[in-house]
């Protein structure tokens, strides 16, 4: 044998953890994968023969949905790029270390908050008699309520309300890193603050926002609390269908033929990352 | 030359103008987007916590100033409390019981694998340690489902092996809360491995210590700021839990965000403001706490 006692160091170690990883995760992954080629028994039951219909339902009826969750992801990361990335700057570029805390303490407490606290704290505010609407109502700004709840709207901003943590701490990390050597010499050369944004700034700290977009992008493609409670029906994403599929009168080779595809799309996601996270940090060595 | 080199300044007083302009407008955003990001994320929950004080059932109109559902919630067990307080501080205490266990397993078998990738040799070490990131990107809602499935296939053949009927409950929460926990756990650890000074460790040897010695006396301590980074990880990431809990959990054993989750299905009782605010102060204590352990794991 190739392999003597000093090969397997560490081995009982780490085996329950190994275990557990493999029984309970990636083991129930691959009944997914499974049963997504499987055909709906009687109840909520998959059996053979084997089948690409629950996949090929996936993206014709159910596509428009799946079309919208993407975009409803992308919208997500964009508000939030667009929200924290001033934000992440301003944070880190403070001069007292203090004050850097502080901030930064007081962007995670909010996300410490249980996240369906969060929701529906957010719910009560934009519902027809709630606080916003109930204000501009009192001010004449409007004479009905806006329908501000139960809308794609709703649903976006409550996804960014969720992750804008996720974007705003590695643009921080990013730009805490950054040498603004280079862009005092960007400026000594004539650019002014757009050109050497552009040219200097963001190339420098493109890890950290790819790395938060991904953050903010992986978990808004499979949201299901938040389209669930904002969204009503106008608002239903993938992974609230997936959910239905595996509730009462469900079709499990369906749901998980509709979690495979969520899969793919987040797969996606993570190879952008490695293509564009990961070549720029390096390429600063 | 004269008339050139003046039109040149003329050019450069523009470009400059239209530099100050753009400094300016940068300025003034770069101010305003801590202003509407902090209001943004803020003003939610100013209003929950202003509403756990309003003595009204509603949660959008002001009546008046109130403490009786904190009353209500510090009454819970004497019998003066309502229904839905006594279901509300039931579901706490699950979650509690559930996260405190599932972060403990989860820290302990976590910080095991940790060293073991770190330091160890095995065959399959890198396929583990490219697994671990799995649960990180995959979403919640896919790991539930499948271990939705995973349990109910377990439970038939059970059934059908040995006649025993399993149910879900705890202990399906609590596994499939630590399954996703692990990870963070490894990764939180693995950074304090990494930047970890071996020479103590080294020295302990030389000076005859044995590998037990040298583990709990040397390794252990030095560890520590990274568990317990990485154990307050998994326990809000466990408290905070839904998505995983759903399908895991069995028929009445609700956590407290199934449980909230239930009420906005379908009437919010106003104790859930009053019950938040007091989360909100503890998770405040809890992040205070794990970031003075992080500053003491940078400064040594």
């Amino acid at each position: 044998m190739r392999m003597n006692r000093k090969d397997y160091k560490g081995f009982w170690l780490g085996f329950p953890g190994m275990f557990w990883l493999l029984v309970f995760f990636t083991l129930p992954l691959l009944f997914v994968l499974f049963a997504s080629f499987m055909t709906k028994g009687t109840g909520a039951t998959a059996t053979l023969p084997f089948t690409l219909e629950h996949y090929t339902r996936t993206l014709t009826v159910f596509g428009p949905i799946v079309w919208r969750s993407v975009v409803v992801a992308l919208l997500t990361t964009l508000a939030c790029l667009i929200l924290g990335y001033p934000l992440a700057f301003f944070i880190s570029t403070r001069k007292s270390p203090r004050m850097r805390l502080l901030m930064l303490f007081l962007i995670l407490l909010p996300f410490w908050t249980n996240f369906l606290v969060r929701t529906y704290a957010l719910k009560s505010i934009l519902g027809p008699e709630g606080i916003l609407n109930t204000l501009l109502l009192k001010l004449s700004l409007i004479t009905e309520p806006l329908a501000l709840l139960f809308t794609q709207f709703s649903v976006i901003l409550g996804l960014v309300y969720g992750f804008l943590p996720f974007m705003v701490l590695p643009i921080y990390a990013a730009v805490e890193r950054l040498d603004f050597r280079f862009v005092e010499a960007a400026n000594d050369l004539g650019a002014n603050d757009w050109d050497s944004f552009w040219r200097v700034i963001f190339p420098l700290t493109l890890p950290g926002v790819v790395a938060g977009s991904m953050l903010v992008f992986i978990p808004s493609i499979g949201s299901f609390v938040t389209p669930d409670l904002l969204g009503g029906t106008k608002g239903l994403l993938i992974g609230n269908l997936v959910a239905r599929q595996f509730g009462g009168r469900g079709n499990i080779p369906l749901g998980s033929a509709i979690s495979m595809v969520m899969i793919v799309l987040v797969l996606i996601g993570v190879v952008i990352y490695l293509r564009f996270g990961q070549e720029e940090a390096s390429g600063r060595g | 030359m004269a008339s050139r080199s003046q039109a040149g300044m003329e050019i450069n007083q523009g470009k400059l103008a239209r530099d100050m302009l753009i400094r300016r407008l940068g300025n003034f955003g770069l101010l305003l987007s801590p202003i509407v990001s902090y209001f943004f994320l803020w003003a939610p929950i100013v209003v929950l916590i202003v509403f756990s004080f309003n003595d009204a059932a509603s949660v959008s109109v002001w009546r008046g100033f109130t403490f009786k559902w904190y009353q209500q919630i510090f009454a819970a067990g004497s019998g003066d409390a309502s229904f839905v307080t006594e279901k509300l501080l039931e579901a706490l205490g699950n979650s509690l019981f559930v996260s405190l266990t599932a972060s403990l397993l989860a820290t302990t078998i976590g910080t095991m694998l940790a060293i073991a990738i770190h330091r160890g040799n095995f065959p399959g070490r890198r396929i583990i340690d490219g697994l671990l990131y799995v649960p990180v990107v995959i979403p919640e809602i896919t790991q539930g489902v499948s271990l939705a499935i995973f349990f109910r296939i377990i439970f038939e053949y059970v059934q059908t092996m040995t006649g025993q009927r399993l149910t879900p409950g705890f202990a399906t929460i609590i596994i499939a809360h630590v399954a996703f926990n692990i990870s963070y756990v490894v990764i939180v650890v693995r950074a304090r491995l990494a930047t970890m000074n071996t020479n103590y460790e080294e020295a302990a040897r030389d000076l005859g210590a044995n590998n037990f010695q040298t583990f709990w006396r040397i390794t252990f301590p030095l560890l520590l700021p990274g568990i317990l980074a990485g154990g307050l990880l998994a326990l809000t990431l466990s408290l905070d839990d839904f998505v995983v809990t759903f399908f895991t959990k069995g028929v009445g054993d609700d956590t407290l965000p199934i449980f909230v989750y239930g009420m906005l299905k379908q009437r919010v009782s106003p104790e859930i403001n009053a019950i938040s605010t007091l989360m909100i102060l503890a998770s405040t204590v809890l992040i205070g706490f794990s970031l003075i352990l992080q500053q003491r794991g940078t400064n040594d």
